[in-house]
């Protein structure tokens, strides 16, 4: 039997395409996740046929679309900002407020969310990619580490280099030049990480951290980033069972808010 | 003065000039609007007589050479002691907005960041310096100057850029210094020192005008600034109305004449028509954004090339931007002119500038406003170019947030500089923002 789907959220981020189905009560019955793709019109279209055939005809079920590549979500009911959904996903989660860092592929947020699950204040990341998960994704293309190994190989070493340039291309470069001056591996993944979480942590700062800390995003997986943050902020980092899911389930959550609504 | 050129300039702009720009204003009074009135009240009535009006400036400006004294000053100087004189008056700023507006400024900077100047500097510099060096302007031709007139009551760029101008036209600048105010009242000694300053230029400024200051018409350029700033004021406060009847983004368009054609009577009268419509609005129940659901506050510089953008965004999701610490600033010091005072008074209006005082006092400003004119959020527009205006806004943030309990925003661009204004972000950022405004 096919899950049961009452409202869908679609989040196309910079880097990856999420998309979530909940029941009536708010539940995921049904997910699927894949790399943003240049094409978003298509890419969507094809996504949406992936959910039919998981969960059946889809007309007339409300949609949420967010992320930066929402507006292209020609399908959509509504559009809603990723923070807006980020915060009501991870609510729903975890059932408690508090200072959630989102950390994607090519933004980062904090949210200060308040007891009700509603947005008290954010900030993004500036202009630029640092701060964000392409950071460390040039880093590991350049030094040929895998992305998902970049984590433990970081914590396994013991020295950490101080990597200055929070600039995504300046980092690569001063990387190049420790290697050239015979710096191992491990300081450089080291440094890299703490370069990357202090930029977080600025933002935090922005906002003022009320405990719990959330974090949610690609990133999680990776270790070293979740246990400098611990380091760098002293509060127990929390995470929800879906960390990359929040936006699109957050988006399904709305979209099940908008059933019986005239353009929901 | 050679007649001829004083003939020239008549004809061209008194007579040909005053004419060909009547009747363009009457064929753009019957143009379709150019910015969305699904969302947005149709523009103002006054907007084709303002055109006409600065488009005049502009054109006198192309006709000065033989017939009349230029002046160069700097946005907060005392342009009652230039129109006493009759100098020809051209602020670098507003010239440099207008290039904003008109989409050019980022082409015209860059002639002066490939002549060395940093792109570090304030945009309204590099737009000035570049169109001098190149020649490059929206307006058909800028006048030379004969004086340079800068005042430090907004930043310390315009001690280094008016320096520049002066080193390149070889004409005398006059600077006046205006000591910061860090306390609620500038010190007696400061007024002092400002009144001096404005009474030692005094000479100068006849020396170069070619003639003696008048104390009868300073005293009425005084009072025609005063009465132009009065009815400035009172119209921003008719947006304390709900709906609004003009938006943060009008009054940006429609500030030109208060900036540089302080001290007219034709200033005067665009401001009391502007007025009149203004209550027609409100007598109507006409409001700028046609569904106003929430009304925030504007800080710093406008972002010149992206108003209609910014304007349309905004309304379309029901939001009416109606008061700013930016434009309240040429009206907030008209009650402090006394034209039977002229130089204490001018004294007192040019020390206090929202930018020659402490970000505490911008905070209180803004949080007055938001009292004032019931406002539900603010967006504190970033501006990379000008650091007075942008340094102490992460702690107004955090303040209006905690201690009067709004949301605010703050938005990174440039007032002039396309290039530091990134539209995919700023609509994320603007839409959470409205998000937290709730229904
Ligand atoms: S730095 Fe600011 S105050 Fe100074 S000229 Fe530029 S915009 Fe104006």
């Amino acid at each position: 039997m096919n899950p049961t789907c009452t409202a869908l959220g679609l989040d196309v981020g910079a880097a990856t395409t999420k998309i979530v189905a909940v029941d009536p009560e708010g539940s995921i019955t049904w997910h699927h996740l894949e790399p943003t793709e240049v094409k978003i019109e298509e890419q969507v279209a094809r996504v949406l046929a992936q959910a039919r055939a998981a969960i059946g005809p889809l007309g007339g079920l409300p949609l949420v679309a967010t992320g930066y590549g929402r507006r292209l979500v020609r399908q959509a009911t509504r559009r809603v900002t990723e923070i807006t959904c980020h915060a009501r996903g991870i609510f729903r989660e975890l059932g408690h407020g508090g200072t959630l860092v989102d950390i994607g592929g090519q933004d980062s947020k904090v949210i200060a969310i308040g007891p009700r699950g509603e947005v008290l204040d954010f900030v993004m990341n500036d202009k630029c990619a640092a701060g964000t998960g392409r950071f460390l994704e040039n880093a590991a293309r350049r030094l040929g580490v895998p992305l998902e190994r970049m984590g433990t190989e970081a914590l396994a070493a013991t020295d950490e280099v101080s990597i200055s340039s929070t600039c995504t291309v300046f980092a690569e470069s001063e990387v190049v030049s420790l290697i050239a001056h015979g710096v191992d591996l491990g300081p450089i993944l080291r440094g890299l990480h703490r370069a990357l979480v202090r930029r977080i942590v600025a933002m935090v700062r922005t906002v003022g951290l009320t405990p719990p800390l959330m974090l949610s995003g690609g990133v999680v997986r990776n270790l070293a980033i979740r246990q400098m943050l611990e380091e760098e902020t002293g509060e127990r980092v929390v995470l929800p069972r879906h960390p990359q899911l929040m936006g699109a389930y957050g988006a399904a959550l709305l979209a099940l808010e908008d059933r019986g609504r005239p353009n929901g | 003065m050679n007649p001829i050129a004083s003939l020239r300039y008549h004809w061209n702009v008194n007579l040909l000039g005053r004419a060909i720009l009547r009747w363009q204003r009457i064929r753009a009074q019957r143009r379709p609007p150019r910015w969305d009135t699904r969302y947005l009240a149709p523009p103002l009535k006054v907007g084709a007589r303002m055109k006409e009006l600065v488009g005049r400036h502009w054109l006198a400006g192309r006709y000065t050479k033989g017939c009349r004294k230029v002046a160069w000053v700097t946005s907060g100087a005392p342009v009652e002691l230039l129109k006493a004189l009759d100098f020809y008056v051209l602020y670098p700023e507003n010239h440099a907005a207008i290039c904003g507006t008109a989409r050019v400024a980022v082409e015209i900077a860059s002639e002066a960041e490939s002549a060395g100047y940093s792109r570090d500097l304030c945009s309204y510099a590099r737009t000035d310096i570049g169109a001098v060096l190149s020649g490059k302007t929206p307006v058909g031709r800028l006048p030379r100057p004969d004086l340079l007139l800068a005042c430090t009551n907004i930043c310390q760029t315009v001690l280094y850029w008016y320096r520049v101008l002066a080193h390149h036209f070889r004409v005398p600048l006059v600077l006046i210094d205006t000591p910061f105010v860090y306390t609620e009242e500038a010190a007696e000694h400061a007024v002092r020192y400002v009144r001096r300053q404005l009474e030692e230029a005094v000479p100068l400024l006849e020396k170069a005008a070619g003639k003696r200051l008048n104390e009868r018409r300073l005293r009425q350029a005084a009072l025609l600034s005063k009465r132009a700033s009065e009815l400035w004021l009172e119209i921003l406060q008719r947006c304390r109305h709900r709906p609004a009847p003009i938006s943060v983004f009008d009054q940006f368009v429609q500030m030109a004449p208060i900036v540089e054609m302080r001290g007219e009577p034709a200033t005067v009268d665009f401001y009391a028509t502007m007025l009149r419509e203004v209550d027609e609005r409100i007598a109507g129940g006409m409001g700028a954004v046609r569904n106003e659901r929430k009304r925030v506050l504007w800080d710093n510089l406008p972002i010149w090339y992206r108003l209609r953008y910014l304007a349309e965004f905004l309304a379309r999701r029901g939001v009416a931007v109606v008061a700013s610490t930016y434009t309240n600033a040429w009206g907030e010091l008209a009650p402090l002119i006394d034209p039977d005072e002229p130089f204490e008074s001018m004294a007192r209006t040019y020390i206090y500038p929202i930018l020659n005082r402490g970000t505490g006092h911008k905070l209180a400003t803004m949080k007055r406003m938001v009292e004032e004119y019931q406002l539900n959020g603010a967006i504190l527009h970033s501006d990379r170019s000008c650091k007075p205006y942008s340094i102490g806004q992460m702690d107004q943030r955090d303040r209006l947030i905690r201690e009067v309990g709004i949301p605010a925003l703050l938005l990174e661009a440039d007032h002039n500089d396309s290039r530091a204004f990134a539209e995919e972000q700023v609509a994320t950022r603007l839409t959470a923002f409205v998000e937290m405004l709730g229904e």
